[in-house]
């Protein structure tokens, strides 16, 4: 339903303020940035925390710029859409640019920030409906096993739970091998490579990162961009507006001539976390980079996959977009970084 | 009465009748008419409106002490309701009143039968007060098992829907089945197949509901209706009420497409809250109760067998469908009479199967886009056995003289001859384009009852009034444009009062009918009050009223001359009517009975290109020409636009919308817009509507209903295109992906085979 249950609210002016609100757990308090995904979550009373930390007004956080390091810094406040215009970003790392400008809407693009890009609840139907008590809600079961799952996880392997991470930019941060810039409560902050920032759902049921209560994200950073290092995202979906993707994959590597050094390649919309296509890096490192090798990485790239019933096509859709994406990264200027 | 010669039909199959015009009637429009602004683009009279926000829908509207309802509904699929516990909902915050939305006595015993069914409702001072109490009812219910899914839903010993009757409904079979089938196994070419479809909900969006207002002892409502006279009556007769004390309203409403007759259930229980508590309330369907209990197209399964001989002529088909329209039935599709089959060939049964889910409900040509996908791939199929080209295959079973127009227009603009693959699948790489088409006809003259009334003002105000509501189609602006035309005026010039019961009666807007219904009764009625204008101007011209004319904003006499008004002694408009010997002039009129006229159907085509990315299952539809009749179109504007409409809704059927199911659980897993997937803009074609006039001559205005008919080609032309692009058939809406794929794996299965 449309209202919202009541909440206190606090709008703090910097990270600092913000950070020294929250509370013990998130049943207390909780962040409120862009609210694209909050506030759905509170509408279908998934969630009812007592009260909010709007951090909109917290500036400090809304900045994109290259380091003297050569990183680029991203401020949690900035907004897909910012992200997605960035000239520094579509320069450095196209693929963060696409995926920040694939997702959803215009309008939603202009509300949703970085920050809570990386920390929305997974799409998942049965998570998001108060009708089904699954063992994310601390219920018995994951009704998408055996549900409707055209949608979910084909790395299902140990997966109590399969559903998809949602965020886009998550797929290419971590191809990039971004951290995440945390401050917490007491003051101290900290930094989480991408790596680690995710949890499957064997490793939390109730969370899908590694934040407590108390922290907040002030900061993504992408490290300087290596001589060469091209970068790529590809999303495929049903519908071309607004639509969640079917299967999505960044991927990164250097270029020397025409072959191929420290490749990434991540899968989204695959697993509960992005999904690292290690075998498929292993494959394709030092060998040039041909539409045989991008074939190859692809079919590697899904190896281990354990499809539901209703969703092995999307094994198919893997093989193909890694290599498209591959390929797109010796393509001129669309992959360049 | 008068007879009078009049040519009716299209340029190529013009006829000439003669017909009977009454004493006090305007002699019928027809193709020698000369209009200057029926059947031009006229933009909306509401149009700023719209765009502006000032136009208040139902959903706007906010009422001094109004109260807001909210319907408590069941969360199981099937059970009995033991017990209904409202002593802590009373004592919420806000709550005012609180009705069940069935007997107190059947408490223990009721059942319901799908997730969503009605339990009770409240109203609260506030939409989050009203939230609150409503999750602070308490119901104990005894679940029973249940079924969601259409063949399990046939299974011998599947859960009972209904008690007392079995899941499967059959309907009256039509035809001779071995009669059929001994035509088919004897045809040159045959082919067999079974074609599904989902189901579709209408979607809105302004969604299902009322602001109800005690009014004396009666009610004034504020309705997001299709028939604000089937709300009056409903609520009349469940509120024990004369239909005179229900005043309904529905000034702009957001979408139907079916779904919105009569007060239906949440209408009855916002009455009943807003006579309990003595104040207006509100009450407005959310989205997911729009998905669960607002109505749906139902699903449905067809098993088509069809045969033509060796000369391409159709010789015979047998279809047996079958579909759920939840508790509800209506699931039948049609095969409509496109096609020239023997009519002993033809043999047809179908069934509804009752499932636990949302009752179906009439959707935008209801059947018929379910049909005519099994009956256009079915075509499609025949005409590649037999190696003839698909459009060639129906010129020779199609004798419909427009279609067969149409046919020659569509190709022509899609470029059938030159872009069309002369092998299905023949390209190369992996974006593949292909071409397809299929047809329409629908039934559309109107004729049902309605009055209109014109009043002229002394000052020249022309006001406008007929009872029906403008669902969106731009009805408003299509009757605006018939009073303006009989009194040489511009829409712009008329007031029009439409969607209130205290006005002339009008039809509930299904079946594409409102606007031919409507429109002879408002010309008679603007032509009757324009003769008043002409008597009181009479006597200035020193000339009879029968001898004025009205055109361009000007009065003057029509003495054969062909001189225009510029050039001889003449009126404005305002001028005449300060003439007028009352404040106002009303002239009134009551919707005739049709007379014969060219015909009862409208036809359509429509030719789909499309892209097929083959290696993901990906289809994006390209464009789409329609070619449609809608009779002597009123506004070619609206026409078009509506035209796209219907397109883009069928895009989106052929490839997105499903309601899914959960099996295990019985409940929708998708009831938002969110996963519940619309075609969005960047999913729309480009589209190139052709209004294809006729005039019907059946009335004196000869239009014909266009809301239905463009809806219904389309998923079968995109289907044919895609196998027209892949040399794979998908025989399942919507054609997403994952179907996409595995069919282009069986054909690559069936080639290496």
């Amino acid at each position: 339903m449309s209202s919202l249950p009541e909440f206190e609210y606090a709008t703090p002016a910097t990270p600092a303020e913000a950070a020294a609100l929250l509370g013990p757990d998130w049943t207390d308090t909780v962040v409120y940035a862009g609210g694209m995904d909050l506030l759905d979550l509170m509408k279908e009373r998934i969630t009812a925390p007592k009260r909010l930390v709007n951090i909109k007004k917290c500036d400090a956080l809304r900045f994109i710029r290259t380091d003297d390091d050569g990183a680029l810094r991203l401020g949690a406040l900035v907004t897909l859409a910012e992200i997605a215009a960035s000239d520094t970003v579509r320069t450095a790392h196209p693929a963060l640019a696409q995926a920040a400008g694939l997702a959803a809407t215009p309008q939603v693009r202009n509300m949703a920030t970085l920050g809570g890009n990386l920390c929305q609840r997974p799409r998942c139907w049965y998570l998001r409906s108060e009708d089904f008590p699954c063992l994310r809600k601390g219920g018995d079961r994951c009704y998408a096993k055996e549900g409707e799952n055209r949608y979910h996880a084909i790395f299902t392997e140990g997966e109590p739970c399969v559903i998809v991470h949602p965020s886009a930019t998550a797929v290419a941060l971590s191809a990039l091998g971004a951290e995440i810039k945390v401050l917490s409560k007491g003051g101290a902050t900290r930094t989480i490579p991408m790596a680690e920032f995710f949890l499957t759902s064997s490793q939390n049921l109730q969370r899908e990162n590694v934040l407590k209560p108390d922290d907040l994200i002030v900061e993504v950073s992408v490290p300087g961009a290596a001589r060469g290092l091209r970068s790529h995202y590809i999303k495929l979906r049903e519908k071309q507006s607004y639509d969640w993707p079917l299967a999505d994959v960044a991927v990164a590597a250097r270029l020397e001539g025409a072959t191929v050094r420290d490749p990434r390649i991540v899968l989204g919309s695959a697993a509960p976390v992005p999904h690292r296509a290690a075998k498929a890096e292993e494959f394709l490192a030092n060998k040039p980079l041909t539409e045989e090798n991008a074939a190859r990485a692809g079919e590697l790239a899904v190896e281990g996959a354990k499809p539901l019933a209703q969703n092995g096509y999307k094994v198919t859709l893997y093989k193909v977009i890694v290599r498209r994406a591959l390929m797109a990264l010796a393509g001129g200027e669309e992959g360049r970084s | 009465m008068t007879e009078r010669k009049i040519s009716i039909g299209f340029p190529g199959a013009q006829k000439e009748i003669t017909v009977e015009v009454p004493e006090g009637t305007p002699p019928p429009w027809d193709l020698k008419s000369a209009h200057t602004v029926v059947g031009t683009d006229v933009t909306r009279v509401d149009g700023a409106e719209k765009v502006t926000g000032r136009a208040k829908y139902t959903y706007d509207l906010n009422l001094p002490g109004m109260l807001h309802g909210r319907i408590l509904r069941s969360p199981h699929p099937a059970a009995v309701v033991k017990k209904v516990d409202i002593s802590a909902a009373a004592r919420m915050p806000g709550v005012k009143a609180i009705v069940l939305a069935f007997d107190e006595g059947q408490i223990g015993t009721k059942r319901v039968r799908y997730a969503g069914d009605e339990i009770l409702a409240l109203a609260a001072d506030t939409p989050a007060h009203a939230e609150e109490a409503i999750r602070a009812v308490k119901v104990e219910y005894e679940t029973l098992p249940f079924v969601v899914d259409l063949d399990e839903a046939e299974r011998e010993g599947a859960p009972q829907v209904y008690k007392d009757q079995p899941n499967v409904k059959p309907g009256r079979p039509r035809g001779n089945a071995d009669e059929a089938a001994k035509r088919i196994a004897a045809a040159a070419v045959a082919v067999e197949a079974t074609f599904r479809t989902q189901v579709q909900t209408h979607s809105p969006l302004e969604t299902h509901g009322h602001v109800i207002m005690p009014d004396g002892e009666g009610l004034k409502v504020w309705a997001s209706t299709q028939g604000v006279f089937s709300v009056r009556d409903g609520l009349a007769g469940n509120l024990g009420l004369k239909p005179e004390q229900v005043r309904v309203i529905t000034e702009y409403m957001g979408g139907g497409f079916g779904a919105k007759f009569g007060p239906r259930a949440e209408g009855v229980l916002c009455a009943k809250l807003a006579r309990k508590a003595g104040a207006p309330v509100k009450l407005m369907l959310d989205r997911k109760e729009e998905h669960l209990a607002a109505g749906n197209r139902p699903n449905s399964r067809q098993e088509v067998k069809a045969g033509a001989d060796k000369d391409g002529k159709l010789v015979g088909i047998i279809v047996r469908t079958r579909g759920t329209g939840g508790v509800g039935g209506g699931a039948g599709c049609t095969i409509p009479a496109i096609y020239d089959f023997p009519e002993d060939g033809i043999y047809k049964e179908e069934a509804d199967v009752h499932t636990n889910a949302g009752a179906a409900a009439a959707m935008r040509a209801p059947g018929h886009p379910q049909g005519i996908f099994a009956l256009e791939q079915t075509m499609d199929m025949l005409a590649h056995e037999l190696g003839l080209d698909p459009l060639e295959f129906r010129m020779r079973n199609d004798s419909d003289p427009i279609r067969r127009e149409q046919y020659k227009i569509g190709a022509k603009r899609i470029g059938w001859a030159s872009r069309r693959n002369k092998t299905p699948g023949a390209g190369t790489g992996h974006l593949r384009r292909g071409i397809g088409m299929a047809s329409t006809l629908w039934y559309a003259a109107g004729g049902r009852q309605a009055r209109a009334d014109v009043e002229i003002h002394r000052d020249g105000t022309v006001v406008l009034m007929q009872g029906a509501q403008d669902i969106g189609t731009g009805f408003k602006t299509a009757i605006a444009a018939v009073v303006a035309e009989e009194l040489g005026l511009k829409p712009s010039n008329i007031s029009v009062k439409t969607g209130d019961t205290r006005l002339g009666y009008g039809p509930g807007s299904g079946g594409s009918t409102t606007t031919p219904t409507v429109a002879p009764a408002v010309r008679e009625a603007a032509y009757a009050a324009k003769l008043k204008v002409f008597e009181a101007a009479a006597a200035f011209f020193k000339s009879k009223p029968e001898h004025l004319r009205a055109a361009d904003g000007m009065i003057w006499v029509e003495d054969g001359s062909g001189a225009g008004a510029e050039n001889r002694k003449s009126l404005s408009w305002k001028q005449a009517c300060a003439l007028l010997p009352a404040d106002k002039v009303t002239g009134s009129a009551d919707r005739r009975p049709n007379t014969e006229g060219f015909r009862n159907t409208t036809a359509g085509v429509q030719f789909a290109e499309v892209e097929v990315d083959i290696e993901t299952g990906i289809v994006r539809v390209i464009k789409v020409v329609a070619v449609q009749d809608a009779g002597l179109t009123l506004n070619t504007l609206a026409a078009k636009s509506q035209i796209a409409g219907g397109v883009i809704q069928g895009v989106s059927f052929a490839l997105f919308e499903d309601r899914i199911m959960d099996r295990a659980r019985g409940l929708m897993v998708n009831p938002n817009f969110m996963d519940y997937k619309i075609a969005g803009p960047a999913d729309c074609p480009e589209i190139e509507p052709v209004v294809f006039q006729v005039a019907n001559g059946k009335n004196s205005v000869g239009a014909m209903g266009l809301g239905e008919s463009p809806v219904i080609p389309t998923p079968a032309a995109i289907a044919n295109a895609i196998f027209n692009a892949t040399g794979a058939r998908v025989f399942e809406l919507p054609m997403t992906p994952d179907r996409v794929l595995a069919a282009l794996q069986k054909k690559g299965g069936e080639k290496s085979a």
